[in-house]
Formats: structure tokens, C-alpha cells, sequence
């Protein structure tokens, strides 16, 4: 069996799963330090379950730890940027678009060395191992023990960075250093970013690893843990260390992606209903499709493979008022419960309309009866083309394709949504976040340029394939589960040798 | 006169969008260039039109390249300088001023750099009063200015200085020499006097795309009608309002060419624009009809947000209203249509003015 815990802004939810099965769930409110709340949510699902410890095989958090780190600038290393791009790139140093804030927490320590390749694979100046040395000489006699590598155009060609990694890392061994090539995309300060930020993270991962690890074994488990990517695999402790960042938006991810499992569908529309939003977004081959723009975290502008989700402000939560008729923002959220009409309350909230309207059966029906049936009807009208708009806004053609529904907002939608093939309210719907994690599979991915001219397509594409599998295989899937869901080919203009940088991503099933 | 601050620098961003039609790169490396230059250097001086002396020397300066690669490799910063005093030093004569070659998009901040750091006033006008995509396309060209001499520099240190018997000629060459230098290259180049300046410059477009960047800003803040503030900011009218139905792509000859399709709303149900374009928007047609072309502008703006839609980003399923904008008014001339009116662009129709259409 297996443990999915998902945490979100309001809950924490953990779900128990044997093979396909929901054997039990529980929902308790997110806690400040986050893994008290994840503690409580396992301790209990495993009482009401009854079911001992040692039968939990693997247990996935989807968790927050990370990204509130980034919000409330605590618990972030001093961390230097090095950026490998001169003569380009000088007048606008590293962070230097970061909320000043965010900036001084880390220390603002920016360095600026020779490197870099043109948008062509010319080198725009060679590396210069002095330089980098004497770098790391001011980094080591400032103590700092983070660093983030960035290097132009090292999309296309890393070695840059790698190189400069080598070098920093004879000259101080225990430093953990974070390569922007293998965390963002193209667009050299996003990419930059979302190395820094991971490289910041640093002590926190090893941390938060430590405190899980400690808070499982308090339980009697002991089976490993995995934390979820915001690509909708899992990583191991060890990675979760190297690569904190990636935690960012596990959330929606794991929502869509156990929306995914619990309704069958590969290719389809989801939304989350929440409390106070609601999040859309698309299943590709039964994961989320990615933002191709870049994302902001707290106030810093990223680019890496965040699931595109369009948040809208409706909820179960959401405040309704009368004349004129107005649904949103404004939510009571976790207050729903004593604030709502129907729960004794005195607000006018959408869960009191679905209630009126007849769509659920929640709290006293009585308190509702007083509303005008034309009003519920026409607030209805307006909570239906609210949910139309945004899975329209989210879809890429006219096409009609499945819609699934999650989340505990789910009352609130009742006819059949325009554009989808099919409306599915999946079992079990209040908790696929955490389903999504714990069905969650590991993979490996591949991103490099091959030379066409010595290899030819198929063979590239063949060896891509081949080392995305064995990237997986490492991570720990089981080799006869493991599918190939993503191949993206980027032909490289005006190289000698036709180049194209080919990314394939495997994923398969963990070995347990 | 008046000073340019760091706030200011926002607000002609934000607006530069709106007037570069889909295109124009995004201004947002220029920005921050521009906040950084002034951060170090101080205020930049405003100076409007009339303020200029007739035997001032003024050079527009801009980004010629990729602007998706500029998102990569960044300036160094003084690539800039390089060309213009490249540019100084060949005419023998000191450069009193600089300017913005193209309203839209990237370059409407680009110069800012330029005149921060040489501490030299920038002009309230511009080249196009929009952004188009090759570099004779300003009205310079309409009133015989030559482009040349003509300086381009890169990160290294490079820097060229060209010849030509025509602007066009000036446009092939320098294409070549940015791809050789990255595909991101500083020029300068119309050197002009001050009484020629005022004969073929788009006067007063700094303080257009500055206030129609504040009025975005105060109308989100305000929750107001964002579409309806920008287009009476721009003095434009609404063209259609809708939904995009679908969106065709495909490289043309180095350029991004496609059209988006857009089903109507409200008062345009049951009709459907396509929307034509080539890095900008070149045409709008309704129900099979061109009704809005080049050189009027024709921007896309989210319905909700207001924000401007940049013809990359142009994407099934969003709301938007279209808006035409008169151009200015050299562009309505005879010489002025045939350097970038809608048959240069490959169309077999007539210009009509966006508000003989949609003026009533």
C-alpha cells in the first residue's frame, strides 16, 4: 500500500492506496511549519484504516515547504550567481529584476565571468579557468556555501556551465551547486532565476528531507518517500535535495494528474473547484500541459515546465450578492462551514445557491427556502458560464474533449459544461490531489543537441529514447512499465552539421 | 521639457505594446536597460518637438535582430554607445539628441539607455508611430533622409559603418552583419537636423505610449474598462470584438506569417475576422473583406485584462477586442502607402482609413 499527501493552501490531504484502490482518506487543515499538518493527515488516515505501518510500501508528498520558504524569505542561503556571457549580458547582472527584499535575504552576490555561446553554437568568448578560479576564491572567502551557474544559450550547449561547476567545486568541495540548464528553458534571466532560487533552497531541502524522514519513522514507517515535481513524477530524497525548485506547483499538477487516474481519460479538461478558485487546466497523454510564458513565484519571473493553469475566483467559498448579481472573489474559505447559510452562517455563499438549486443535499435546506427560484436559477446561469469561459480559454481548439471535475467545489457544476465531449465527476474527486501523488510514476528526461549530420534522425531520436529510459530506470521505475510521453525536436538554424536538440521524457511505474 | 523617471520608463513600456501591433519585440530587456541607465545616470530630458533647435544633430538609436535572442544574450550595455559614438566620430560633428526610430514594442525604450548615460536629451517623437518590421519603413525615408551613414555594433567591441545609395540597400546589409554578430546588434543611424526632424518626424509619441501606459495602470487599479480607456487613450475604434476560433502558422521568408480567425460576440455575433500578420498585423478581414490594413494599426487586446496580444502569443479560446488606430498621417500619402501600405506586404487592395469605416 501506499500513502499520497497532498498540501494545499487550506488542507492537508493524505489518501491510502492499495494498487488502484482508495482504501481511505482524511482531510485536515494545512498547518504553519507544514509537517505537522502532514504528520496528522497520515497518522490518522492509517487509525480510521486501521491498517499497521509496516504495510505502507511508499508514501508521496506533494508539498508547499518550498515555495513558502520563497514567500516568506525565511530559511534561504546566501547564494552567488555566476553567469557565463561576457562581454554580453553586463548591464544587467544576476536578480537584478528580483523583488530587493528577495535579493538582500540571499545576499546579492552576483559574479560575471567570460563564456557563453551565440543563438548559433559559436562561443561568444572562450571559458577562463583563472577567472572562474578567482571566483571561487571570493565565494570560499565569504563563506558562502550555494551557488547557482548560468551560462547564455546553455539550452543549447551546457558544457559551459558544467565546466565552470568542475572548476568551483576543486576549489571548495562541499559546495552544492545548481546548473540553469537543468532546471529552466530558454530565456537566459527566467532560467537564471529558477537556478538561483533552487540553489537558495539548498539547506532547506536537506532539511525538510530530515524532518520527513524523522516524522515517518515517529510513525513506524519505513518505506521510502518521494516528494511530487510540478511535472507530475516523483523524485527521491536524494534528487529532492538537488532540485528543491521543482516542487514548485505540485499542486495543480497532482490535482489534474489524479483526476487523470480516477477518470480514465488520458486527453481531457480538468478543474479544481477549491473553496475560494478554481484552477483549469489540460491533460496531454494524461499529464498537464506546460506554460510555454514565464511563471512568476513571488515576484520573480521563471521558466520551468510549470504546469499552465488559468485560476478563476470561483469556489465553494465564494461570496454571492444579490443586486447586482455578483459571484467573487471575495470567499469565506475554510469558514465555509460556519459561515455559509446553509451551515448556520449568516453569508450567501455559491455552496448555499447548489443547495437551493438542488444540486447537493448539505447542512439545513430550510435556510435557503427563502430564495427567489428565479435568482438561484440565474446565479446558477452565471456559476456555469464562469466555469465555460475558463475551460474554454484553456483548451486549443474548438474540438469538444472530456471535462473532468475535482476538488470539494464540485457541487457547484451541474450541466453538462460547452465544448466537452463528457463531464465526469470522478469517485473519491474531494481528494485527487493526493491520489496524484501517490499514483504518481517516476521518469527521466533527456534534453541535448544531437548532430544529424554523423547520426541521422532515427538514430538520434532512438538514443534519445534509450537514455530518457535509463534515466528512468536510475530513478527507480520499473523498466517493462515504462512509456515515452514526450518528444519535442528543435532543429538548430545556421549549425554545420544540422543539428536539433531533441527532449524525450519516459516515465514508468515505481519499483516497490 | 520634462524629466523621464524610472516610473515613467513602466508606463512607456506597457504602452510601447499597444502601438506595436502584435510585434515590436518585447519591450521588457529594454526596460529594465532603460531603469538601470537612468538607477545610475539620473533622469533622462524629454525634449518636445519644438524644443529642438534647427541645427541640432539628432540620431535615432534601436535594436536590429531577433528579439527572441536579445531575451537570451543580453547587451552588454554599451554596445549602443559604440555605434553612436561610431556614428559621432565619422560625421565629425557632435550628436545633440537621440530618439526612438520605432514607437512600438522594444525600441520605443531602447534609446533611453543612450541618452542616460551620455547625459543627451531623447525627442518626444518617433520614426512610425507604430512598429513595423524593416528598417526603411520610417517616414524619414518619405522625405529623403538617408539611413546612412549608418553604424552598427555588438557586445565585443565590433562596430561598422555603412554606405548605401537607398534605405533598402541599408536594410540587406545590416541584416547580414546582425546574423554574423548574433542576431542582436545596437545601431544608430537617420542622422537628421533639427529642422528636418520636425518636417518628417511622428511628433509627441513618448508622451502617447507613456499615457496610454498609465492609463492601463490606473484603469487596473481601478477595475475600470480597461479597452474602452486604452482605445479612447489611443483615439481608435473598436473593429470587432470576439473569440479566437483558431490560429494559422508558418515561416515565410524569415518572417512569422499566419492569421487568426476570431468568432464574434455581442454586437459582432455571426461575424468573423481574420486577423492577417506578419511579425505585426498587417490586415483585419471581416466576413471575407479587408476592412481594416496597414499602415492604420490594428491591436488586439484582451477583452478582460486589456492586456496587448503580440501575434506570438495569439491562442485558440481567448477573448479579445480588436481596435483600429488612424496612422499617422505621412504614411497616407502616395509614397507613404507604397513603402508600407498593404500591397508592399502582398495584398491586392486599396487603403481605406480605419475611420471612414468605423468613424460614425
Amino acid at each position: 500500500m501506499r500513502i499520497g499527501v497532498d498540501v494545499g493552501g487550506t488542507n492537508t490531504d493524505a489518501v491510502l492506496m492499495d494498487g488502484d484502490k482508495v482504501v481511505g482518506w482524511h482531510k485536515t487543515p494545512t498547518t504553519p511549519d507544514v509537517t505537522t499538518g502532514i504528520t496528522m493527515a497520515i497518522r490518522t488516515v492509517l487509525q480510521e484504516t486501521e491498517v499497521p505501518a509496516g504495510q505502507v510500501k511508499a508514501v508521496m508528498i506533494g508539498t508547499t515547504h518550498f515555495t513558502n520558504a520563497v514567500v516568506e524569505r525565511k530559511r534561504l542561503m546566501e547564494t552567488a550567481a555566476v553567469r557565463l556571457g561576457l562581454p554580453a549580458t553586463e548591464c544587467l547582472p544576476p536578480m537584478v529584476d528580483w523583488p530587493a527584499d528577495l535579493r538582500e535575504t540571499i545576499g546579492n552576490h552576483t559574479y560575471l565571468v567570460h563564456g557563453g555561446h551565440e543563438f548559433d553554437g559559436r562561443e561568444i568568448s572562450p571559458l577562463d579557468v583563472k577567472e572562474v578560479r578567482n571566483v571561487a576564491k571570493d565565494i570560499k572567502s565569504k563563506g558562502i556555501r550555494a551557488v547557482a551557474i548560468s551560462a547564455v544559450f546553455s539550452p543549447v550547449n551546457g558544457s559551459f556551465e558544467e565546466r565552470a561547476a568542475e572548476i568551483l567545486q576543486g576549489e571548495i568541495p562541499d559546495l552544492s551547486i545548481s546548473l540553469s540548464h537543468e532546471i529552466g528553458r530558454m530565456g537566459l534571466l527566467e532560467r537564471e532565476n529558477a537556478a538561483i532560487l533552487n540553489a537558495c533552497l539548498g539547506d532547506l531541502a536537506k532539511n525538510i528531507v530530515q524532518s520527513l524522514r524523522k516524522a515517518l519513522k515517529e510513525m513506524e514507517i519505513e518505506a521510502p518517500f518521494y516528494l511530487s515535481q510540478n511535472d507530475g513524477t516523483l523524485m527521491g530524497a536524494d534528487y529532492a535535495e538537488k532540485y528543491p525548485v521543482l516542487t514548485f506547483a505540485s499542486g495543480p499538477t497532482n490535482s489534474m494528474r489524479g483526476a487523470a487516474f480516477l477518470s480514465g481519460a488520458q486527453d481531457a479538461m480538468v478543474v479544481d473547484l477549491g473553496g475560494t478558485t478554481s484552477d483549469v487546466g489540460m491533460l496531454l497523454r494524461g499529464f498537464p500541459r506546460e506554460a510555454s510564458v514565464a511563471v512568476e513565484v513571488s515576484g520573480v519571473r521563471t521558466n520551468f515546465r510549470m504546469p499552465d493553469v488559468y485560476s478563476f475566483g470561483l469556489g465553494g467559498g465564494s461570496l454571492v450578492s444579490e443586486d447586482p448579481l455578483k459571484i467573487g472573489p471575495q470567499s469565506v474559505g475554510y469558514e465555509l462551514t460556519s459561515k455559509g447559510l446553509v451551515f448556520g452562517g449568516s453569508v450567501l455563499t455559491t455552496t448555499d445557491l447548489a443547495v437551493a438549486g438542488g444540486l447537493a443535499d448539505i447542512g439545513d435546506r430550510g435556510a435557503v427556502r427563502h430564495l427567489d427560484a428565479s435568482f438561484v436559477d440565474q446565479a446558477l446561469d452565471e456559476m456555469q458560464s464562469m466555469v465555460e469561459v475558463a475551460v474554454d480559454k484553456m483548451k486549443t481548439s474548438a474540438e469538444p474533449v472530456p471535462l473532468i471535475l475535482v476538488g470539494g467545489g464540485t457541487i457547484l457544476v451541474s450541466r453538462q459544461v460547452k465544448g466537452t465531449s463528457e463531464m465526469i465527476k470522478p469517485e473519491h474527486f474531494p481528494v485527487a490531489n493526493a491520489i496524484g501523488a501517490a499514483i504518481a510514476q517516476v521518469g527521466g528526461e533527456t534534453d541535448r543537441v544531437f548532430a544529424l549530420a554523423e547520426l541521422g534522425r532515427d538514430e538520434a531520436l532512438a538514443q534519445a529514447r534509450q537514455e530518457a529510459t535509463d534515466k528512468a530506470v536510475a530513478a527507480g521505475a520499473r523498466e517493462e512499465t515504462i512509456v515515452i510521453v514526450d518528444v519535442e525536436e528543435v532543429p538548430l538554424a545556421y549549425l554545420p552539421s544540422n543539428a536539433v536538440k531533441i527532449r524525450v521524457k519516459a516515465v514508468g511505474d515505481l519499483a516497490l | 521639457m520634462r524629466l523621464l523617471h524610472t516610473e515613467n520608463v513602466e508606463d512607456i513600456a506597457l504602452g510601447a505594446a499597444v502601438l506595436g501591433t502584435g510585434g515590436g519585440g518585447d519591450p521588457y530587456i529594454g526596460k529594465l536597460m532603460g531603469i538601470s541607465a537612468i538607477r545610475e545616470f539620473g533622469p533622462v530630458t524629454l525634449l518636445s518637438l519644438d524644443e529642438v533647435d534647427d541645427d541640432a544633430l539628432i540620431v535615432p538609436t534601436a535594436m536590429m535582430g531577433a528579439p527572441t535572442v536579445m531575451l537570451e544574450k543580453l547587451p552588454k550595455g554599451d554596445e549602443i554607445i559604440k555605434a553612436f559614438h561610431a556614428l559621432e566620430s565619422y560625421l565629425g560633428r557632435e550628436i545633440t539628441a537621440t530618439m526612438s526610430a520605432e514607437a512600438g514594442g522594444l525600441n520605443s525604450v531602447t534609446p533611453l539607455t543612450v541618452a542616460a548615460r551620455l547625459r543627451i536629451p531623447m525627442v518626444d517623437c518617433d520614426g512610425m508611430g507604430r512598429a513595423f518590421p524593416e528598417l526603411q519603413m520610417v517616414t524619414a525615408t518619405l522625405y529623403g533622409i538617408s539611413s546612412t551613414p549608418f553604424a552598427i555594433g555588438d557586445e565585443k567591441g565590433n562596430s561598422a559603418i555603412l554606405n548605401t545609395i537607398n534605405n533598402r540597400w541599408t536594410e540587406t546589409f545590416s541584416r547580414s552583419i546582425t546574423v554574423d554578430m548574433g542576431c542582436a546588434a545596437m545601431i544608430a543611424c537617420y542622422a537628421t537636423t533639427g529642422k528636418e526632424l520636425k518636417e518628417w518626424a511622428v511628433p509627441d509619441t513618448m508622451t502617447l505610449v507613456e499615457s496610454i501606459g498609465r492609463t492601463i495602470r490606473e484603469a487596473r487599479r481601478a477595475k475600470a474598462n480597461i479597452v474602452e480607456t486604452v482605445r479612447e487613450a489611443v483615439g481608435g475604434f473598436e473593429v470587432f470584438k470576439g473569440k479566437i476560433v483558431d490560429v494559422r502558422r508558418r515561416t515565410e521568408k524569415g518572417f512569422a506569417r499566419g492569421e487568426a480567425v476570431m468568432e464574434g460576440v455581442d454586437d459582432y455575433a455571426s461575424q468573423t475576422l481574420e486577423l492577417h500578420f506578419q511579425n505585426e498585423n498587417l490586415v483585419a478581414k471581416v466576413d471575407g473583406e479587408i476592412l481594416v490594413s496597414v499602415p492604420d494599426l490594428i491591436t488586439v487586446l484582451d477583452t478582460e485584462t486589456g492586456e496587448p496580444i503580440t501575434t506570438e502569443t495569439l491562442r485558440y479560446g481567448y477573448r479579445v477586442t480588436v481596435l483600429g488606430i488612424p496612422c499617422n498621417e505621412r504614411w497616407r500619402t502616395p509614397e507613404g502607402l507604397e513603402l508600407v501600405g498593404p500591397r508592399y506586404f502582398g495584398y491586392d487592395t486599396d487603403w481605406v482609413p480605419v475611420e471612414d469605416r468605423y468613424g460614425s
